[in-house]
């Protein structure tokens, strides 16, 4: 079942519906990373929650006007109306008082989505069983998704990516350094503008397929899984596209495989899935990369720590260090060294030597930071610096 | 409306809803001048998991599984937003936003599956609540309220969210100066030997009781709103903590006794025949005094803006 789901066997409908479910976790994923870039991933919070009053007032007026009350187009203006209204209105409080972003999100979110709740209900007095299926909007539900639908969101999707691959450099550069992208001419205020808009524009495509309350998980999981595998910025917006395409695909696929498995959830868990493997075997911020990285640390301290003890006749009484010192051929099993552990331990304690006369040398002032205990000092003076600072030095003694 | 009706119809969900809008505005507060306030958000999120799993470990909607399981929840959520944060090097607002939606929709997809239909639990319930439904049958009027076989009918969320304000106020109150300390200059408690992270964690416990008490009556809305709102429009009003505190209990209270009349009267007075969600009303009573105090409040700007642009 899962495997027809996925090769598009389980008929027209679900074909239809996880096509624009991916379109949209590419557009999604695309876009927050620049939101994330900006460090302002939780402002989607707000903007998703948002949209309820504007989805229920426009679900009111197009009864009243005699019409068919979840038309999505309609639905979808009145969203983007109402999450455009919470933005002005979190921009105007982080201006003109003195609360912070979180506290202007949090209480435009509450307050908004509570006002929305309200006009649910009034909807659900108005007339019993034509709002039948508004709810779907709160976490999404691609089972009654009609073709229309499908194309609005796909269409919207290409929309979304093709603003984005026109607006990617400013919104780059303030995404990296506000100021220095307002230095350079470029309108900050007007390309966060862009962005936000980009922003509603996700939120608004994804209400029937994720659900307002969860498609702040596909703007941001996506962005944080890219981030985890580059450290380019154009190639982690494109691996965001990527990584959101899957988890909306495999996700809409898995829903529609069977019952009771609704599909904003299911998108979600999927992004989340992915997030959690990048984060355990992603090359530089993975957790398996930077276990080896830190064992790699572990070894070399040891091994100096070694060296030097060796170095100045000293007994090695950690276990670690020695069964490493015998690995590489420097040290016997009673701890005594070989022959090229005695070079390798006075070629340490020379290198530390030069270390100490460096650092006492004012004018190493600068070089003197990179002292760790682990780095040679070749990597940091050329030979005449070193033969300078050897002058310095006390006549060499013998080892051992 | 002030008669027998209104004892047995109204007086409940109202006392229960002003407590529970006083709890959650309590810990508030802190939140917001911690800068934390989006953590009220994600705990008033990660209940809904923690009382599903709760009910299928259980199998019953008992007061203190439900408890037990919410709070684990928001430990569990706290421990990844801090796990995630410093594993993938992220900022915290993004690392909130992968744990909280992610377990939101685990509880949503458990909730699904699992066999609920016995008992009211369900995703809408969780997001608004059913205040209206806690009525007290057995009131007749004024005088059921001395009337000791009556007052035994009133529904169990009026005891349970009380007792949850009487912990949560008691303490702030005793935890009152390390709390204010620790918030105002983290590192200068440090100094004093103040357990700080124990702080943060306390209160965050705090606010996640808060939030699984009021939730299970009025659902999580109000519980954002009122972890929110109240304290924001109370820090318009003064720059002292302490009568901040007061004003946000004051805007808390106004909040939900003008949103639960507006929700339950308003459309009688208009009309109609049907009320409206009172816990999606109070939220936005909420969100109007907060209105008023951001755009008339005495201390509403920054210190050192300027007081006219």
């Amino acid at each position: 079942m899962i495997w027809q789901a996925l090769t598009f066997q389980l008929g027209y409908n679900a074909t239809l519906v996880a096509i624009g479910a991916t379109l949209l976790g590419i557009a999604s994923g695309v876009t927050g990373s620049f939101l994330f870039l900006r460090k302002r991933a939780l402002v989607s919070d707000a903007v998703s929650h948002a949209t309820l009053p504007g989805i229920a007032l426009a679900f009111i007026v197009m009864v009243a006007l005699g019409g068919e009350g979840r038309f999505l187009p309609g639905l979808m203006l009145g969203a983007a109306l109402s999450s455009g209204l919470g933005l002005i209105v979190i921009g105007w409080m982080i201006r003109n008082t003195r609360l912070t972003e979180d506290a202007a999100i949090g209480a435009v979110l509450s307050v908004f989505f509570g006002a929305g709740i309200v006009l649910m209900t009034v909807i659900q007095s108005m007339q019993s069983g034509r709002q039948a299926g508004l709810e779907s909007v709160l976490l999404g539900s691609t089972a009654g998704m009609l073709r229309a639908d499908a194309l609005v969101i796909g269409a919207g999707g290409a929309l979304v990516l093709l603003a984005v691959l026109i607006l990617r450099r400013p919104m780059l550069a303030v995404g990296f350094d506000p100021d220095h992208a307002a230095v350079t001419g470029l309108n900050v205020a007007r390309t966060d503008l862009a962005m936000m808009g980009l922003v509603m524009a996700v939120t608004v495509l994804g209400l029937t397929t994720v659900g307002l309350v969860l498609i702040v998980a596909l703007l941001i999981i996506p962005a944080v899984t890219a981030r985890l595998w580059t450290e380019r910025a154009e190639v982690m917006v494109a691996f965001a596209g990527v990584a959101g395409g899957l988890a909306a695909y495999f996700g809409a696929a898995f829903s529609a495989s069977a019952p009771g498995l609704p599909t904003g959830p299911i998108i979600v868990l999927a992004s989340f899935t992915l997030f959690a493997l990048s984060l355990a075997i992603a090359p530089t911020r993975g957790g398996l990369a930077s276990l080896l990285k830190q064992s790699r640390f572990r070894r070399r301290v040891h091994r100096r720590q070694g060296l030097l003890a060796l170095a100045l006749g000293q007994p090695i009484h950690e276990s670690f260090t020695l069964a490493l010192l015998r690995r590489e051929g420097l040290a016997r099993a009673d701890g005594e060294p070989t022959d090229t552990g005695r070079a390798a331990a006075a070629k340490a304690l020379l290198d530390e030597a030069r270390w100490a006369a460096l650092r006492a040398d004012p004018a190493h002032g600068l070089t003197a930071t990179r002292y760790d205990g682990l780095t040679p000092i070749e990597t940091v003076l050329t030979p005449d610096q070193i033969s300078e600072l050897d002058r310095h030095l006390p006549r060499p003694q013998k080892v051992i | 409306m002030m008669g027998a009706e209104f004892v047995a119809l109204s007086l409940t969900p109202m006392l229960i809803g002003t407590m529970a809008a006083i709890a959650c505005a309590l810990p508030g507060n802190f939140l917001l001048l911690r800068r934390q306030a989006l953590i009220g958000d994600a705990i008033s999120h990660v209940v809904l998991p923690g009382i599903v799993v709760a009910f299928l470990l259980t199998g019953t909607v008992a007061a203190l599984p439900m408890m037990l399981g919410a709070a684990g929840a928001a430990l569990l959520c706290v421990g990844m937003i801090e796990a995630v944060r410093r594993m993938a090097r992220i900022e915290a607002g993004a690392a909130m936003g992968v744990v909280f939606t992610t377990l939101f929709a685990a509880g949503v997809l458990l909730l699904e599956q699992s066999d609920t239909s016995g008992v009211h639990l369900d995703v809408e319930h969780a997001l608004y609540g059913s205040l209206e439904s806690l009525i007290w049958l057995d009131a007749t009027g004024w005088s059921s309220l001395l009337d000791p076989v009556a007052l035994a009918g009133v529904p169990p969320e009026l005891p349970r969210m009380a007792l949850a304000l009487a912990v949560v106020t008691l303490v702030i109150g005793l935890a009152w100066r390390p709390l204010a300390l620790s918030t105002f200059d983290e590192g200068y408690a440090a100094t004093l030997g103040l357990p700080v992270r124990a702080l943060g964690l306390g209160l965050v416990m705090l606010a996640a009781l808060a939030a699984v008490a009021a939730f299970d009556a009025v659902g999580s809305i109000i519980v954002i709103a009122m972890f929110i709102c109240p304290p924001a429009a109370a820090r318009m009003m003064t720059d002292r903590l302490s009568r901040q505190v007061g004003w946000s209990v004051v805007f808390a209270t106004l909040s939900a006794v003008v949103g639960y009349t507006l929700a339950g009267y308003g459309p009688l007075w208009l009309g109609y025949n049907n009320s409206v969600s009172a816990a999606g009303m109070i939220a936005t009573v909420s969100g109007l005094i907060l209105g008023v105090a951001m755009a008339a409040g005495p201390c509403r700007r920054r210190a050192g803006a300027a007081s006219a642009v």
